[in-house]
Formats: C-alpha cells, structure tokens, sequence
C-alpha cells in the first residue's frame, strides 16, 4: 500500500510469466508481518486462558503466579456452586435453540428465495434488521414485551429469544446455499415425473444439508455465547456467560477456563472436520 | 434469478379429466402457488413477528410509560420522557450516548485499518488452499466465549498483570500508570472482540475482484497508489459496509468491554440501559434511552450509506 515501488513500467510480459501475487509478496513482507502480529495478538487470551486452566493456584481463583502445573481443576469440573448447571443450560439451550431455528429458518428461506410475495420485502427487511439490531436493544425490547405480556422470564424467554436471532443466522446461510444451487436440478426432477414435493425431498434437501449444518453450526455458537441478549431475559436462570460475568467481576474461578478450553477444543475440531468435509464434497460435485 | 416454478411434472391423471375439473385444478395449482410461500414461511413470519418486531414496538410503548418499580407502570404517553432522561435526570445520558459512539468509531476505524491489510494479504498473496487455514485463524477468537476472552485481556492487562509488571520493571511505566479503566483499553476491546466482522466481508469483496482490472490499471499507466485508490478501494465498497456496519453496531451498544476492561470513566450507554432496567428497573428510562440508541445508529448507518453508497443492501445479509 505504499507508494514507494512507484511507476515501475509493467510489461505484459512480466504478467504472463509471474502472477501478480508472486511478484509483489517477494518484495512487500509488510502485508504478512501485519498479518502474523495481529494474529499473535488475537492469540494471546487463548493461550493464557488454556495455559492458566493448568495453573495450581492455592486459592480458587486465578492468579498470574505460576504454582506448577495441574489437571486438577479439570477433575473437578463442577466444584463451582452453579458453573456445571450453568453450562448444562447454556448447551440445552443452544442445541434446542440450534434445531428450532432449523426447523423455522429453512421453509422460511426457502420463501425468501424462490417466491416472490407481498411480504418479501418486509420479511427481507426483519431479517436484516434482527442481524444489524445492536444486541443491548433487542435485549431491552424483549424484555419489555416479556414484562408487557406477563411471561414469566427464565429458560422459555431465553430459548425464544435465542431461536429468534438464530432464525436470520439460518436464513442468511441457507440463502446463499440456495441461490447457489439454483433450480437447474429441481427442474430436471420434474422433467422426469416429480412432483414438487418429490423434487424437493430428493433433490432440494439433500443439497441442503450442508447448508443446514452450516446455519445449524452458527446458530449454536452464537446462542452458546450470546451474553448481552440473554442478561436481559434470562430471570432467574443463569446461562454460562451470565455465570462467567458475574464471576468476572470477582476473580473466575479456574474451571471456567477449563470449560472454555473444551469449549475451544470441540469447536476447533468441529470446525476443522467440517473444513475436511467440505472439501471432499466440492472436490465431488 | 428467482425462478418460482420447479418444471411441469407430467401429470397422467390430467388426461382423462373434464374441462371443468381441469378450470379446477389450475385454480387450486394458482392457489396453492400464491400461498406456497406463506404456508411455507407461515412459522417463521409468526414467529418474527412476535419475538422481534412487536418487541421493537412495544419497547417504544414502555418508554412511554410512567410510573416506579415498587407500584409498576402504566402507559400514559408520557413523550416527554426522551426530553428528561436527557436534560432532567440527573444522570449524564447524553455522555454516555456520545462516548459509546465515539468508541466505536474509533473501533470501526482500528479494525478497518488492521483489517483491511489483513484481508489483502489473505485475498491477494495467499495460494488457495492456505485461505480457509487463514481466514480460519482470524475467526478463531470466535470460538472462546466472548466474556472469557474479554475478561482474559482484563487478566493480562490487569495492574498485576505480565503487561504492566515487565513495563514497569523497565520503568517505561509509572507507578499510577493503567491500562485497564482507559478508554484506550475499551477501544481495543471492541476492536479484538469484533476484528474478524471486518476482515471477512472485506476478504470476500476482494476475494471478488478480477485480478485482471488491477493488470488493466498498471496498463493504463496506474501507479500502485492509484491503482489502490481508483480499482481496489471502490470494488470494496459493499465489504467495507458491511464490516463497518456490524463492527459500529456491535461496538456502540455493548455493555461488556466497557465493563470488563473500563472504569467510571468509560460508562457508555449499553451499560446505562442494562443498569436503568435491570438494577433501578426504570422500565421506561431504559427503553427510551435504548430506542433513542437504535434511532441515533439507524440515522448514522443511513446517512453513511447514501455518502459512501452501498450496491444493494440485501447483499449484506
């Protein structure tokens, strides 16, 4: 981005024999120095959060002096009064939170993309607006309906509300499958006698799947670490990062970073299986 | 693009029917199109419209409301309520809204100038099958829990902290100096917590450009300086929206940074409404001073984008 390499003459030439890229990263490390640092930035509270989760502190909470090292707080995972309850429902929640919005989110992309209707526009307009709404808003208006209409606030609002946002994750992924795909194929079933429903479960569907596990993926992560939304609606339930935020102002105890590092650890695998999939898949189709 | 019909299916049964069961038919088949996306949308647009858009309203309505916590609330269309949370409260809210909009432009704007050569280099010097690896690692912050790994830099940042012990044994910092508490550490909070909203609508932006427009430009006797300004920065435009529109939102309404990294000095509005409802329960104050957030970001988003332009707003979704 510097101007310094200036107005060298570029031939074709020169083009054709090396591509761009090539050329420029031998000459520029600028773009992978910045690249790396901010990487190893990014880096840091991971690896103190894994490297801490070994810490034998003598007290229960964590500490930066390094008192040797130990599983011991991962061989007593629910020590903590309330942290193993907290993450049980951080999960169920997650997981029911992940199917719902599946279920609703799919048939609902699946209008958006391939009809047009009166309430299309709209529809694209809510969409849009639950992704781009800040969190702090949708928290406060949630509880204001929930206050309004007499709803009890615990573990039903918290799973409402997370299928709510959940629900445009989903859209928004299997959206994009769908309109990848298009209907070249579905149109060929019908050429050979399926009915749309037909053409659908044998040909739309299957396409899908990836998609839905994709959306399915996003939904959890983000129901799985919503902190702000939930802090308004949750009542007397307590979801893990509600846990892990009241805990913070205190000093965490050490077994949260034990969850944490699992946490990181699944994801990490979940994500690097679904990489190797893919890849498999698109090197079939 | 949206093509609505999936082909003609021969239907056999069709060949021995009447005209009139024929009119029949294809008046159920026209129903049955015209209503296909609804019955197929019918959950999820129930369900929006309940959980997300009559909330959004009826937080307008409860702004509206006056009344305490102890005798609860009654809607009396006290409109004057965006004037006193302001002006008669006592409370600063007006500071409060204007510092979490500076933070996260400040934000937005360190993400976009650490993101922007981060998403290049990814885009245009990284062989393909490097860039997932790569774009993997920029998201990877994503997989410990936001609250974890905000309170982790509170941890290494803290005054007992690696950080501050090795600056100040090399006396490059004072005794009183801090980093937790400053605006400085809530800004590179918002920024670490929300970097990789802005590498990747940027990476797939760039990833979008014909490498042969910026061949074109050196053919046309472009510098690389020009070519960055007139080709790279303008085909970026939908990416940089976007990056910027879910950084700025994210960051201006979060209460969680500032907490977690800042001090008395950096109270911004998200922390003022979730204490406004969930400690004073001042239903209405909070729901005000929320919708008044929401308004004030929808009218800079919408300002931003008719400046700057952006193609088409669906392609953010």
């Amino acid at each position: 981005m510097s101007a310094a390499l200036g107005t060298e003459p570029v031939t074709t030439a020169q083009l054709v024999s090396e591509p761009i890229g090539e050329r420029r990263g031998r000459k520029r490390p600028l773009l992978p120095i910045i690249y790396w640092v901010v990487i190893a930035i990014t880096m840091v509270p991971i690896l103190v959060m894994i490297i801490y989760s070994f810490n034998n502190t003598p007290t229960n909470r964590i500490t930066f002096q390094w008192h040797g090292f130990t599983t011991y707080w991962y061989e007593n995972l629910t020590q903590v009064q309330g942290l193993g309850g907290s993450f049980l429902v951080s999960i169920e929640i997650a997981v029911l939170a992940a199917v719902i919005s599946i279920a609703i989110g799919v048939p609902l992309a699946m209008s958006l993309e391939r009809y047009r209707f009166a309430l299309r526009g709209p529809l694209n307009a809510v969409v849009f607006a639950n992704i781009a709404a800040p969190s702090i808003v949708v928290g406060a208006a949630s509880l204001s309906f929930f206050l309004s209409s007499s709803v009890p606030l615990g573990y039903l609002t918290i799973l409402l509300v997370h299928v709510t946002f959940c629900i445009a994750y989903v859209v928004v992924v299997v959206r994009a499958r769908l309109s990848g795909m298009g209907t070249v194929l579905e149109q060929a079933a019908g050429d050979l006698g399926a009915n749309p429903f037909t053409a659908f479960w044998k040909v739309t569907f299957p396409m899908l799947i990836p998609a839905m596990f994709a959306g399915a993926a996003l939904a959890l992560a983000m129901s799985i670490d919503d902190y702000v939304i939930t802090s308004f609606v949750a009542g007397p339930t307590v979801t893990f990062p509600l846990f892990v935020y009241g805990a913070a102002k205190v000093g965490l105890p050490p077994q949260v970073l034990c969850f944490g590092t699992i946490v990181f650890v699944v994801a990490l695998l979940i994500a690097l299986l679904n990489g190797a999939v893919t890849r498999r898949g698109g090197a079939k189709s | 693009m949206t093509t609505m019909t999936v082909g003609t299916p021969v239907d056999k049964k069709r060949l021995g029917q009447t005209p009139l069961e024929r009119q029949e038919g294809r008046f159920r088949r026209s129903l049955k199109r015209h209503s296909t996306p609804y019955l197929l949308g019918l959950v999820g647009i129930v369900w929006l419209l309940l959980l997300f858009v009559i909330p959004l309203i009826s937080g307008l309505a409860v702004s509206l409301m006056t009344g305490n916590p102890e005798q609860g609330y009654t809607l009396t269309w006290n409109w004057s309520v965006y004037y006193d949370v302001f002006f008669n409260s006592g409370v600063s809210y007006g500071l409060f809204l204007w510092r979490a909009l500076w933070y996260a432009a400040a934000a937005t704007l360190v993400t976009i100038i650490i993101g922007f050569p981060m998403a290049y280099f990814i885009a245009f010097r990284v062989s393909q099958r490097w860039k997932n690896a790569l774009l993997l690692l920029v998201a990877l912050s994503f997989f410990v829990s936001f609250v974890i790994r905000t309170d982790m830099w509170a941890f290494v940042l803290s005054d007992q902290g690696p950080v501050l012990t090795v600056l100040r044994d090399l006396h490059l910092a004072g005794k009183d100096f801090h980093i937790l508490g400053t605006s400085a550490a809530v800004i590179g909070g918002m920024a670490y917590n929300d970097l990789a909203f802005m590498v990747l609508p940027l990476y797939v932006a760039l990833e979008r450009i014909d490498p042969r427009l910026i061949e074109a430009s050196a053919d046309l006797y472009g510098n690389k300086t020009r070519t960055f300004t007139r080709v790279v920065l303008p085909l970026t435009r939908s990416g940089l929206f976007a990056g910027i529109l879910l950084v700025f939102i994210d960051s201006a309404g979060d209460p969680v940074n500032a907490s977690l990294l800042g001090g008395t000095h950096t109270y911004v509005i998200g922390q003022a409404i979730q204490d406004a409802y969930l400690t004073n329960q001042q239903y209405n104050v909070a729901a005000a001073l929320s919708t008044v957030l929401m308004i004030v970001l929808g009218i800079i988003l919408f300002v931003y984008a008719r400046i700057a332009g952006t193609d088409n707003i669906e392609d953010l979704v």
